[in-house]
Order: structure tokens, then C-alpha cells, then sequence
């Protein structure tokens, strides 16, 4: 087991009662709603502070390693090495993203059982070219994340065939998240 | 477990267990003296429980003493030492002074704090030690069994 550098360590939560509150309310609504922006402050790290726990195996991209000893510290969280064994993946830009079918889809018994994968995005804004449709969204919504391409559409596609089974996804960038839940399907217009 | 690093540094592990068992007037009394640079919760004092373990005899099998109260939290000065504290008992005011402390003792401060807060508090701890050795040496009875003798 490695130990913690305390140095290394960002901040949790203010209030650690509140704030996970907050952040896990800003999940709620994000996966209920998908295609809108939450407002969370710093997203994706609070993400990760108001989900994780002991029992929770965590991947970090290359680029977010950063955040390892704070959730470490904060969580208990477990690092993992694999991509594939972990329930939470932390990937700090679109680039590091790995492919979805490579990760924990659940099972037909055990849909929850999936991984959850939390990406931090440079833009994510609304009213962008891809069209949402599905539950939790009225007519359609419209999104725009300019980092995720057409070989993320596809491998999307092939994690909604898989239903029940398959990773949510929660696009962070800088305070907004917006959730995509397997359920979501997505069309580049 | 969670370990941190820096926590298998000797000296700093007496130091963390002096300021465990100081008692809160004395880290209040220095804290005023001092007036320490400010600084930043990394994690706010949090009361929970913790096992204490034993050996019987101190080699014999692990077992379960019983749990104790612990608070415990951790900070960073705005020059940017951390510090951290483990306290027995709820006080979370003593937590966050400890936990000054250890910080200070990491820094360039770190003579000074030694002379006034943790060379004071040993002795004091010695003493507190001595009185409880000589209390409970008073009441001391001596069995003399057929064992005993026999081993003797």
C-alpha cells in the first residue's frame, strides 16, 4: 500500500454534510435530466469526494492522477490499475477516455454493478449539434462537447445495445456537469 | 489503513503522541502565546471510534481491547506545511490546535515550538506518569504463593 503525501492533498468539502449533499444532489438531477447543465462547484472532483468510498475501486487517468492522494485521503477509495475493475473512472480530457465496452458493464442480473464514468471536458455547452433523446427528456435536447467525436458516438451506440447492462457517463467541465445515462441516446445532426 | 507520508519520521510520531495526550489549556495557552499564521482545513475534526488492540503479556495473540473515542482532522498552514492531528476524546478544538502544532513542528518555526509547547508537555507527561506509578505502587500487594516461592 502506498502512503499519502498530506502535500499533495486538495481541500474536500466545507462542509462535508452540505457539500456531498450538494454534489450528490447535482448527480441526481443531472442523470434525471439528461442534456442539461448542473451547477456544482468544481464538478467532477466533487463528483468524485460525494460518491466514493471504501468500497469503491477508482481509476485515474494519466492526467488526473493528481486528484489520487486527495481522494485517497478524503474517500478511502481504492486506486486501481486496471480500467476494467474499476466501479468509478476518472479520466481528466476526452483523449485519455477508455473505450466503454472495455470497462465494468454489470451484468443482465446485476445492471448497477457497472462502472461509472466521470470525464472532465475543456467545452460543454448547450444548444450544441448533437441531439438527445430518451427518458428524462421531453422532446430533444441539444448538447455540444466539441472534445468527443464521431468514434465516441459509436462506441455510445454500442454501450445503448447493450441495455440493460452498460457505463453512465457524467461530463464534467470546470463548475457544469451533465449526465448521459445509458439510457440516453445520442444522434450527431 | 490509510498511512500518510512522513508518519514513519520518529521524530515526528513522539511529537504526534505527546500532543495526543496534552491536555487542551496547555495547547490553548501556547496557541495564544504563539499566534500561529493561518491556515486551511484539509479536513475538519470528525469524532468516531477506533479499536484498541493488545497482545496479553505483549506476546501473546491479538485481541480486541476495547474501542476509544477519536477525533481527528488535518490542515495546511498558508506557507504550506500540513498538519495533522488524532486525539482521544471529542474535543474538537484540541484536535485543531494538535493539529497547528504538528504543522509548526514541520516548518522553520519548528525550534521554537519544541522549546515551548512539546519539551514543557513531556515532562509534564513524565510527571503525570511518575504520580500514577507511585499512586498505584502504594497499594501494591504482594501474593506470596506456593508458586511464587517455588520460583523463586
Amino acid at each position: 500500500m502506498t502512503a499519502i503525501d498530506l502535500a499533495a492533498v486538495l481541500p474536500g468539502f466545507d462542509d462535508p454534510a452540505y457539500g456531498s449533499q450538494a454534489a450528490f444532489r447535482a448527480a441526481l438531477q443531472a442523470l434525471s435530466r439528461p442534456g442539461t447543465l448542473v451547477e456544482s462547484e468544481r464538478a467532477a472532483y466533487s463528483l468524485c469526494l460525494a460518491l466514493l468510498d471504501q468500497d469503491t475501486r477508482l481509476w485515474l487517468s494519466p492526467s488526473a492522477q493528481a486528484f489520487g492522494a486527495s481522494l485517497r485521503f478524503h474517500t478511502g477509495c481504492l486506486l486501481v490499475r486496471g480500467a476494467a475493475e474499476a466501479d468509478f473512472i476518472f479520466a481528466g480530457n476526452a483523449k485519455e477516455l477508455p473505450q466503454l465496452e472495455s470497462l465494468g458493464l454489470g451484468t443482465d442480473e446485476a445492471p448497477h454493478r457497472s462502472a461509472t464514468v466521470i470525464l472532465e471536458v475543456e467545452e460543454l455547452a448547450a444548444g450544441g449539434s448533437w441531439r438527445l433523446a430518451g427518458p428524462g427528456i421531453p422532446d430533444e435536447a441539444r448538447l455540444r462537447v466539441p472534445a468527443l467525436g464521431t468514434a465516441f458516438l459509436e462506441q455510445w451506440r454500442a454501450n445503448q445495445r447493450r441495455f440493460p447492462r452498460g457505463v453512465d457517463l457524467f461530463v464534467c467541465s470546470g463548475a457544469r456537469v451533465c449526465g448521459l445515462p445509458r439510457t440516453t441516446r445520442i444522434e450527431a445532426a | 489503513m490509510l498511512q500518510l507520508v512522513g508518519s514513519e519520521n520518529p521524530e515526528r510520531r513522539e511529537w504526534l503522541g505527546v500532543l495526543s495526550r496534552a491536555p487542551l489549556e496547555t495547547l490553548a495557552r501556547w496557541h495564544a502565546a504563539a499566534s500561529p499564521p493561518p491556515w486551511r482545513w484539509l479536513r475538519r475534526p470528525e469524532t468516531g471510534l477506533a479499536m484498541v488492540r493488545g497482545r496479553a503479556g505483549g506476546t501473546g495473540e491479538q485481541f480486541n481491547l476495547g474501542e476509544m473515542t477519536l477525533t481527528r482532522c488535518a490542515l495546511r498552514l498558508e506557507s504550506g506545511e500540513s498538519g495533522v492531528a488524532y486525539i482521544q476524546g471529542r474535543s474538537h478544538r484540541k484536535a485543531e490546535l494538535a493539529a497547528v502544532a504538528d504543522a509548526l513542528l514541520q516548518s522553520r518555526e519548528s525550534q521554537r515550538v519544541m522549546e515551548m509547547l512539546v519539551v514543557p508537555l513531556r515532562e509534564f507527561l513524565k510527571e503525570q506518569a511518575t504520580a500514577m506509578q507511585r499512586k498505584a505502587q502504594a497499594t501494591r500487594v504482594e501474593f506470596f504463593t506456593l508458586a511464587r516461592e517455588a520460583a523463586e
